[in-house]
């Protein structure tokens, strides 16, 4: 990479330092600007009458008593979309063999999911909304549903999408080796195990919701969004509503939260901006919580089989699983309900160095809700599965489980490589981080406790994972696909009249601090005060073209177009600043908001002053001369097809095998994100991720009945965890920048997650085992547990 | 349905008269009709804790309490708190610990904490996590929230 790389000693950085965000102090005074917040001229409210029923056939729709109702100004079908929306399929050509069906934003003939919106109503109010909401008659021809993933398949299954023939969305297998002679070897020991996931959901604390307005003037539609991706969002609104792209414009503001669950295509929203658009009309839908659990993607929702062979000195011989997956009815759109399971394929034992390697998933459909990517994609089925089975294999061959690790992770100084599954590696440090890991916690000293209190009838248990998470990913993950996701990024810097610069940028901010760290890095590399950078991102018709904020790219991808717009425009400033100094630019540097001589010295000129000579008093410059005081940058991963993290973590529990509670006392997270732009927001990112792992292994879970209705849609039902059951939870780094940018940040948004549940779960056999038991279902609820223990 | 009554009631220290739609909830009514858009709604039935606010002195639930139940009462909300300064230091402390990411979860979660804190609440993260567990975060993990609430136990202990 081209690029200053002495930025970091400068002594005006402000890389790698816990600055406080500027977004927080308005947010604690109640000025943030969510979707719900705004009001618009003549605005209307929509609420939607969902399936009742998780698979039947719609036969009539009686709506004129919902339309009579006073308020009330338009009701909606979906056949009346017919013609108006133009249908999307969850689809992408990488992906072969993916098939799904075309979807409309309320179902046209055939119901689903329970939950699947099939009319709206457009009134004054919500209320009314949903008062005539109430008086529309559905009569519906129930159908057998499907869902059970596992009987999916089952040739008596009803067949959810009659054109397939069968249930199967998707199937891949991947082979390395000779994975069949290694499992056959006599001086190998095997362990297998099924291993369950439930699925669970992002709960947003503010649940999605759009604003929709439509000027039939200049048939122009903004779309206000609670959402990750503005302009994958404005190229899906143009599509599919029948406008060019350039009439649509996506604006996201304060974002209540996301983690993946806002980044998807989601009927309702559509709706929404379809009814503004017949009616020229702002628009607003709100999901309420009941909405937002039955039809917020869901994720996860895999059962596993899982097999090791590892020779008596701890050696992986190979590594074998099956997986098969439930997407609800549909792949959703556009990024497809396959990528979890390709992950786990690609991610699982992806630490350690595996010859031997089979790994098949099947993606099937099924009458529940819509399943996709959620925060840290596929990592916890891929950790839980290989993590699982080798401490499990460890325990079987006696060996300790931070023992087995060392035997098995590829040596630091052995990058780059390329893994069983075709994924190339660098700059990963797996043994640093896990030697960090073991001093941090004190391992030697906890397990002699543990062995001592265990004579005591308590029942503590340590358990680890190494990890590796996907972040910056390049176009292989989506853009070569076809979908219209943007892997590159833009920052674009402007030198205000002021001597302050503006920061725009194509990344979103959802509340992991981006608008923070593009501050610091442009204020640092360009050299003002941080109080002197504003930045602008969320918005389709003032940044530059780019892929928003997901898979952990914000910093990596956002941050490198910043850190090089910043050095251009210094570069542009010094050259203004050199024809009026008389000098070259090489002689000058930016400092603290004034040009200085670049071997130190008193400042010659602010950049006010250079700016305000550039903007005001053109007539001083030589003619010739034509300074530019705005510069662009993009930037994409070129080399690699994703930028790796890697992490170790470690979980400390106790459980109590009378009532089957199992107490986090303690968790350790060692993260390897490279360089480390603002260490109190990484920290952040890891222990809210680290707690939404401790959910997804303790606590949540969509529970359906055999008839695929939600059974807990609600928050006192559906358990997310609260403050007093979490631990603290200590954060260490490990800095390996990578090679692929000058900045050297890889991301650091998902590792938590994705690493969490699989500690969590060796911790809690870790504590069983003693007792003759083991649990390889999440979540690990106190049922499951005395299940395990065989005392209910 | 649409029976409306009339309530006056005090907001962040003005007084209002208005008609309003008695099976209408107080938060909807504060961010509706008053445009106090700083109390959150995240659940609608009373566990997520967003729509925390302060009437007659005592911290409750926006929207587990109709409108017309606060004819007469004295409101304050997160504006309020920002506007008169109470709890300044709570709210330095979230910023300084970053106790917050999305900020959605916030204005309810320093209702809350606020509550603990003129309460003569101790510096003692257990029983400050007990005391917000009505109050869901789902971004930051609570840590940093519960840093920011013994910080500010301590600075008022010191001066
Ligand atoms: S909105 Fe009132 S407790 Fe959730
Ligand atoms: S900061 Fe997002 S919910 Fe608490």
């Amino acid at each position: 990479m081209s690029g200053p790389q002495t930025i970091f000693d400068k002594p005006n950085t402000y890389i790698g330092k816990s600055v406080p965000r500027a977004d927080a102090v308005r947010l604690t005074q109640g000025r943030g600007k969510y979707v719900d917040d705004i009001q618009l001229p003549r605005m209307l409210h929509a609420a939607f009458v969902r399936s009742p029923v998780a698979h039947g056939r719609i036969v009539s729709i009686n709506v004129s008593e919902a339309k009579a109702v006073p308020g009330v100004t338009a009701v909606f079908t979906g056949a009346d979309f017919v013609g108006q929306v133009e249908p999307y399929v969850g689809v992408l050509s990488h992906l072969a063999g993916l098939r799904s069906a075309p979807q409309m934003p309320l179902a046209v003939d055939v119901a689903r999911w329970t939950g699947e919106p099939l009319v709206m109503v457009v009134a004054s109010s919500r209320a009314i909304a949903e008062d005539a909401a109430a008086l529309v008659e559905i009569d519906i021809e129930e159908l057998d549903p499907a869902t059970d993933m596992e009987r999916a398949l089952d040739a008596d299954a009803p067949v959810i999408h009659a054109e397939f023939g069968s249930n199967l969305a998707w199937e891949r297998l991947v082979e390395a080796g000779n994975p069949d002679a290694a499992f056959a070897r006599d001086d190998v020991t095997v362990v297998e195990r099924r291993f369950r996931f439930g699925r669970h959901t992002g709960v947003t604390l503010e649940t999605r919701a759009s604003v929709v307005e439509y000027d039939p003037s200049e048939r122009m539609l903004t779309y206000w969004y609670s959402g990750q991706a503005p302009h994958m969002m404005q190229f899906i609104l143009a599509k599919h509503l029948g406008l060019p792209e350039e009439n649509v414009r996506v604006v996201s503001q304060d974002v209540g939260g996301s983690f993946g669950i806002k980044i998807h295509t989601y009927g309702d929203d559509i709706a929404t901006a379809a009814a503004a658009k017949i009616l020229g009309r702002p628009v607003k839908f709100v999901a309420d919580r009941l909405e937002s659990f039955l039809t917020d993607i869901h994720a996860r929702d895999h059962v596993v089989d899982g097999r090791i062979a590892v020779t008596a000195d701890g050696k992986i011989a190979a590594l074998a699983f099956d997986d098969v997956t439930g997407i609800g009815p549909y792949s959703m759109y556009p990024r497809t309900s396959a990528i979890e399971a390709n992950q786990v394929l690609n991610l699982t034992g992806a630490p350690y160095l595996i010859e031997h390697y089979r790994a098949r998933a099947r993606v099937v459909f099924q009458n529940k809700n819509m399943m996709c990517q959620y925060r840290a994609v596929g990592h916890p089925i891929a950790m839980a599965v290989a993590d699982g089975l080798l401490e499990d294999a460890a325990n079987e061959i006696g060996m300790d489980v931070v023992e087995i690790r060392r035997r098995n992770l590829v040596r630091d100084d052995a990058y780059p490589t390329v893994s069983a599954t075709g994924m190339k590696f660098d700059d990963l440090s797996h043994h640093k981080s896990l030697d960090r890991l073991v001093e941090m916690m004190d391992y030697d000293a906890r397990r002699a406790e543990h062995a001592r209190l265990r004579k005591e009838g308590i029942h503590r248990g340590i358990g680890l994972v190494s990890m590796v998470e996907v972040t910056n990913p390049s176009p292989m993950f989506y853009g070569i696909g076809g979908a219209p996701i943007a892997s590159q990024d833009g920052t674009t810097i402007r030198l205000e009249a002021g001597g302050a610069i503006h920061v725009s940028s194509s990344v979103t901010e959802q509340g992991q601090g981006t608008n923070a760290i593009l501050a610091q890095i442009a204020a640092g590399v360009f050299g003002v005060p941080l109080d002197r950078v504003k930045v602008t991102t969320g918005d389709t018709r003032s940044t530059p073209y780019g892929g928003g904020t997901w898979a952990s790219r914000g910093a990596g991808i956002g941050g490198e177009a910043t850190l090089q717009a910043a050095h251009a425009l210094k570069q542009q400033v010094l050259e203004v600043a050199a024809t009026i100094l008389q000098s070259t630019p090489d002689k000058f540097d930016i400092v603290d908001g004034h040009v200085v001589d670049a071997d130190g010295g008193p400042p010659r000129m602010s950049l006010s002053d250079l700016a305000r000579t550039v903007y005001y008093r053109g007539n001083e410059l030589p003619s010739d001369l034509s300074p530019e005081l705005v510069a662009t940058r993009h930037y994409r991963v070129s080399d690699f097809p994703f930028v790796f993290t890697n992490g170790a973590m470690a979980a400390e529990v106790e459980l109590d095998p009378e009532t089957g509670f199992v107490k986090v006392l303690n968790f350790w997270a060692v993260e390897d994100c490279g360089r480390v732009i603002n260490p109190q927001l990484v920290d952040g990112q890891i222990r809210g991720g680290v707690v939404q792992g401790i959910g997804g292994a303790f606590y949540e879970e969509c529970i359906y009945s055999e008839d695929g209705q939600l059974e807990n849609a609600t928050m006192a039902d559906y358990l997310v965890p609260m403050a007093f059951e979490m631990p603290d939870i200590f954060v260490a780094h490990v800095e390996t920048p990578t090679k692929t940018s000058v900045l050297g940040a890889k991301g650091a948004g998902e590792a938590g997650t994705g690493g969490a549940p699989a500690a969590l779960m060796n911790a809690v056999n870790d504590a069983l085992r003693p007792l003759g038991a083991s649990i390889h279902q999440m979540p690990m609820t106190p049922e499951r547990v005395l299940k395990a223990l065989g005392t209910v | 349905m649409h029976e409306t009554r009339t309530i006056s009631l005090t907001v962040n220290g003005e007084t209002s008269t208005n008609a309003v739609p008695v099976r209408q909830n107080l938060v909807d009514f504060l961010r509706n009709t008053l445009g106090l858009t700083g109390s959150h709604v995240g659940c609608e039935h009373g566990v997520c804790g967003a729509c925390t606010l302060e009437v007659n002195g005592a911290m409750v639930r926006g929207c587990l309490m109709l409108a017309v139940q606060a004819d007469g009462a004295e409101i304050t909300t997160v504006e309020g708190f920002a506007d008169s300064g109470r709890g300044a230091d709570l709210r330095q402390a979230f910023v300084d610990r970053n106790a917050l990411q999305c900020g959605y979860c916030t204005p309810g979660m320093l209702a809350s904490a606020l509550e603990y804190v003129e309460g003569g609440g101790v510096a003692d993260r257990s029983a400050i996590r007990e005391h917000l567990s009505g109050n869901y975060c789902r971004c930051t993990g609570y840590q940093s929230i519960v840093d920011a609430v013994c910080d500010v136990i301590d600075g008022r202990a010191r001066s």
